[in-house]
């Protein structure tokens, strides 16, 4: 097992622009995610009355972005007040979403992979949701041992906030989870644990 | 003549063994002394009687004791057996693959007698007798794959093929170097490959990828993989890293010869004919390094590849800890003669 970071499942993400052949716009972001859409949208504003903003601003709720987004004015703008609440509403919405509807996702590592899981069941191919990662790098990370999601990994290791074993953080990265993996760090000698690098801030 | 299934176990008091024959057909792994990736593909034809290539899913002395070693993997830990809904087809088509093979070519073990889809499974070695409908699965106990990969050696994955890209979207992986069915599900070739150092950059995944692509009906292929085992341990997963990780540590100079294994997979990929997906085979086979050096080829042979492997690969493979003291104990078979080219022992 490779603990280097040239794994290649490690997600890309392209950066947000608008798709000027969809017919629908559906947007899910988070946090600073808010920004990227402003950007995109403010190049494109003939598509907002075609757009659904779903956004929960998590970590940013001082920085006012609500209120800038709400300000571009699109079609439907909702503002969920935790990400899990988001993906509920958004959940609904794929269900309903017709041809010709363009997926955006933009905000931490964590919510992208999140927005990402919750569509591929829909059939939603996941090279076609345009993504940007926007604000901290914290990752969400399931223990391969007990299965548990830890969310806002900013640090390796860290501990597994289910079964408790410290873990470390590989970059293999697993799209139906939107999660990268966690593995015990001291299986080998028990109670070694290296220092902790805050490596996800 | 019926094979002998040994009595033995895989975990806890590891009383797992070779017989001088098994050491005899065990698929070492290289035909040089050297080792690096490469796409080491090869038609999976009928090989020499007796060897493990014989036939195409080898049935050995082990066969019993891994049936109900996977039995355990899967009472304490369900998810190592998963397929996605589309893959029902690939599944079936899977049966039909092992039975077929399974009751050929060991007719005193296995028989399968058909009447159109009504089907007549006879599995002497693990005591099953089952009558069921070809394509109903409410006529089987288990799910399809499930149902005969609990009856046949080797970890299974399913490959579906959309779009020029192969995906992982089902498997029975309970005796796996160390990556996980649960987490890989669903992936892409490229994305589950992902932990594996230089093969990528080398070019060599992408054209084993084309090859594969391209994988006729009827003409299957096979590759061997090779990894070190401490303890003959099959259930070396992710999942239970943190039980048998430490193994690692407990190598010493009196213990070497018994304690690590050479671990290969023989690989083999077939396209199936219903779903058009891949059926690949990942069949284990264990060696102890005191029974590997009673071929003195191997024993020549091995201390050499361990000496010249990349770092990368033997980290990866996870051997830093014990590679040396293994070496050093291979060294006292190595007399420096030349070894002769190929696999096979001399
Ligand atoms: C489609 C069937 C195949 C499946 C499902 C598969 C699956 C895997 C998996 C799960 C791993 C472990 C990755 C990890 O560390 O998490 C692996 C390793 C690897 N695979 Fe494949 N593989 C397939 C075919 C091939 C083929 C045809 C090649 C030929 C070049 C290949 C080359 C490798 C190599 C070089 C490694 C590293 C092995 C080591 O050093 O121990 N694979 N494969």
């Amino acid at each position: 097992m490779t603990t280097l970071s040239d794994i290649k499942s490690r997600p890309i993400y392209a950066g947000l622009k608008v798709d000027d052949m969809a017919r629908r716009h559906l947007v899910a972001a988070e946090g600073e995610g808010a920004l990227a859409v402003i950007e995109a949208f403010s190049r494109a504003p003939d598509a907002l009355d075609r757009t659904t903003i779903l956004y929960c601003p998590a970590g940013s709720a001082a920085m006012g972005h609500d209120t800038a987004l709400a300000d571009l004015n699109p079609d439907v703008f909702h503002l969920a007040p935790s990400p899990q609440t988001l993906l509920v509403r958004l959940n609904v919405m794929l269900s309903t979403a017709t041809m010709g509807t363009r997926l955006y996702a933009t905000g931490t590592e964590g919510f992208i992979g999140a927005v990402i899981a919750a569509a591929l069941p829909f059939g939603v191919d996941h090279h076609s949701i345009y993504t940007e990662h926007r604000g901290s790098l914290a990752r969400r990370v399931q223990c391969v041992h007990c299965k548990g999601m830890t969310e806002n990994v900013t640090a390796t290791p860290f501990t597994c906030s289910h079964c408790g074993l410290t873990l470390f953080v590989r970059d293999h990265y697993s799209r139906r989870l939107g999660a990268f993996q966690g593995v015990c760090v001291d299986a080998e000698e028990p109670g070694v644990i290296p220092p902790v690098e805050e490596l996800y801030k | 003549m019926g094979l002998q299934f040994k009595t033995e176990t895989f975990r806890d008091d590891f009383t797992f063994s070779n017989s001088p024959e098994a050491i005899h057909r065990f698929p070492f792994p290289f035909d040089s002394d050297s080792y690096m990736y490469s796409v080491n593909i090869e038609q999976h034809m009928p090989g020499p009687p007796k060897s493990h290539v014989e036939f195409p899913i080898d049935i050995d002395e082990h066969y019993v004791a891994e049936m109900q070693d996977r039995a355990m993997v899967l009472k304490e830990d369900p998810l190592r057996c998963q397929a996605l809904p589309h893959m029902l087809t690939a599944e079936w088509d899977l049966v039909e693959l092992l039975m077929e093979s399974m009751s050929k070519h060991y007719p005193e073990h296995f028989s399968l007698t058909k009447d159109g889809d009504r089907w007549h499974w006879v599995n002497r070695p693990l005591g099953i007798d089952q009558r069921f409908t070809f394509g109903d699965t409410a006529t089987l106990p288990y799910p399809p794959m499930e149902y005969v990969t609990r009856q046949c050696q080797g970890d299974f994955a399913l490959i579906d093929q959309r779009n020029d890209m192969l995906f992982m979207d089902a498997g029975m992986i309970t005796t796996q170097a160390d990556w996980s069915l649960d987490f890989d599900i669903g992936m892409s070739w490229t994305e589950w490959h992902g932990p594996v150092p230089l093969a990528h950059d080398l070019g060599i995944m992408d054209r084993a990828l084309k090859f594969l692509l391209n994988l006729q009906q009827g003409r299957p292929v096979r590759r061997l993989n090779w990894t070190m085992t401490v303890n003959p341990r099959l259930d070396t997963s992710p999942e239970n890293y943190h039980k048998w990780g430490v193994d690692r540590t407990t190598v010493t100079p009196e213990n070497v010869g018994d304690k690590v294994h050479l671990r290969v997979e023989l690989q083999a990929l077939w396209r199936l004919p219903r779903s058009n997906a891949i059926v690949f085979s990942i069949r284990c086979y264990l060696i102890k390094m005191s029974e590997l050096v009673t071929i003195p080829k191997w024993g020549r042979r091995f201390p050499r590849i361990l000496k010249g492997l990349p770092p990368e690969l033997a980290e990866y493979k996870g051997l830093t800890r014990y590679r040396d003291m293994t070496i050093k104990y291979l060294e006292q078979f190595d007399d420096g003669a030349p070894t002769s080219p190929g696999f096979f022992p001399d």
